[in-house]
């Protein structure tokens, strides 16, 4: 049984156990406009919740990528600096960006459900 | 996620007359120089950037200022006091671009400046400036040049279509617009829009037209101008990407108040005769950089990963030494890669030059290169037939 949850930023992590898989939602990729470029961390950075984790360019701009919450960093996606148009297409499913070990599971209760997530978007312009 | 550059909120934001077009046609809209603009359609910057190099785009234009100037006699050389340009040697029809300069030899605007020639027994110049500058400008001008007439043309709308088939689907409008030369402008006093002003000009390096017309007849041309199968709407997204590419300053990112023309590598905008007489703001400085060389120069310059070299970006030379600034930096649709303008120190400035960009902390390798990013395309092989 897996969760996914949201932050403000339009980041997600969809947790597995002590694993949580981010990325960036689907509401993010349609502001952002075409992806052109992923940049990912080192396999085991440490970050702390709120913290730089990556970095995704579109056309115009470059937009910073927040750790939804703390811990390690085990597994990055190395398909998506070949393929960033995989952010376009499918942002909450084949173009997560990095794996998480959750360092406090406490941490994910700051973080908005689903329903939550999506009323959030209807309070944005 | 955060956005880097969100541009700040503003409420007062004005509209051009095809403002409900582009709201019909699903644009994302912006700020953008105290108008609401058009960002990108539903297709994205990508498509509408590939689609002005492949066939045409209708852009619109209408947040830039238009204007007219007369003077009894010799409007140009009134113009002349204001901008290094050569004015006085454009014949009636004929367009140029050129910078207002300050006392200092910086740029207070660029701009187009087309010879009317005589209407209702004036001198008459037409320009184009931009949004941004548009209250700068116009004092300026009207400060310096005390006894000529200026008269803003607020309700006039501005419509650019760019790309390979700009002339055949513009020709169906404007019948003979087709044979006009690169750089050139025409009045057309009865077409289906009222008086137009034609000019066969633009801001993406391919072939192009830039049509001034009354704003209640912008909607009804653009519409027309839709229906045709190889034009699509492009929004301020391409249009930045296709100018970076073909090398083209954006006013208050290339260009400013400190930037001289020599420095901004526009030297070729300054007429043989005007460097010989000089006579126009900042002069001193100006003839002097054509003299000695500039001390820094704007150059192209592409990294060799993916990441982009985004405006304010620092650049480095081998040593470790900063040599300048990013301009202007964004992924080149045509390309596939990220390419950037920007100042460097002149001795820094030769095609080859390995530099380093700073960005997020990390170094990341450059090169010096040669401008246009992508070669223009103007139609400058089209014969007057008048």
């Amino acid at each position: 049984m897996t969760d996914i949850r949201y932050t403000k930023e339009h980041e997600y992590i969809r947790v597995d156990g002590d694993t949580g898989t981010v990325g960036i939602s689907n509401h993010a990729q349609e502001q952002l406009g075409e992806v052109v470029f992923v940049e990912l961390p080192e396999i085991g950075k440490q970050v702390a919740q709120n913290d730089e984790l990556a970095v995704v360019e579109s056309v115009k701009a470059a937009s910073e990528v927040y750790a939804p919450v703390s811990g390690e960093v085990t597994e990055v996606n190395t398909a998506l600096p070949d393929s960033p148009e995989k952010v376009n297409a499918d942002p909450e499913g084949e173009a997560w960006f990095v794996k998480l070990k959750i360092a406090d599971k406490g941490e994910l209760d700051t973080l908005m459900s689903a329903d939550e997530y999506k009323s959030y978007l209807e309070t944005l312009d | 996620m955060s956005d880097a550059q969100q541009p700040p909120a503003d409420t007062q934001l004005k509209r051009t007359p095809l403002h409900g077009l582009h709201v019909e046609l699903g644009a994302k809209m912006v700020p953008f120089s105290g108008y609401e603009m058009p960002l990108n359609y539903p297709t994205g910057i990508i498509a509408e950037h590939k689609h002005t190099r492949s066939q045409a785009s209708l852009f619109d234009v209408s947040h830039m200022g238009q204007a007219l100037l007369s003077h009894g006699s010799d409007v140009s050389a009134v113009m002349e006091r204001l901008v290094p340009g050569d004015i006085s040697g454009l014949k009636p029809g004929r367009m140029r671009y050129t910078q207002l300069t300050n006392a200092d030899g910086g740029i207070i605007d660029d701009l187009m400046v087309s010879k009317v020639g005589e209407m209702d027994g004036r001198d008459w110049l037409y320009f184009v400036i931009n949004a941004a500058r548009k209250e700068v400008d116009l004092s300026h001008i009207a400060t310096h040049t005390e006894d000529a007439r200026l008269e803003p043309l607020e309700s006039q709308a501005l419509i650019a279509v760019q790309g390979p088939a700009a002339a055949q689907a513009l020709s169906k409008h404007f019948p003979g617009c087709e044979a006009m030369r690169f750089m050139s402008f025409r009045a057309v006093a009865t077409t289906p829009y009222g008086k137009v002003w034609i000019s066969r000009s633009g801001y993406t390096g391919e072939d192009g037209f830039e049509v001034s017309l009354a704003a209640d007849q912008a909607e009804a041309f653009a519409r027309a101008l839709l229906e045709d199968e190889t034009v699509k709407p492009a929004g301020l997204g391409a249009r930045d990407t296709l100018r970076l590419e073909a090398g083209l300053c954006l006013y208050g990112h290339d260009i400013d108040e400190t930037t001289s023309p020599v420095e901004a590598d526009l030297a070729w905008s300054i007429g043989k005769r005007r460097r010989v007489e000089g006579g126009f703001p900042g002069a001193d400085r100006i003839l002097g950089e054509l003299r000695d060389g500039p001390s820094r120069l704007r150059v192209g310059m592409t990294p060799q990963g993916r990441a982009t070299p985004r405006e304010g970006t620092e650049i480095f030379d081998a040593e470790g030494e900063r040599i300048g600034v990013v301009t202007s930096g964004a992924f080149s649709p045509t390309l596939g890669h990220p390419i950037a303008m920007g100042y460097v120190a002149a001795d820094e400035a030769t095609t080859g030059t390995p530099v380093t960009f700073q960005i997020r902390g990390k170094a990341n390798p450059g090169q010096v290169v040669d401008l246009p990013f992508v070669a223009h395309r103007y139609a400058t092989k089209a014969k007057a037939t008048s």
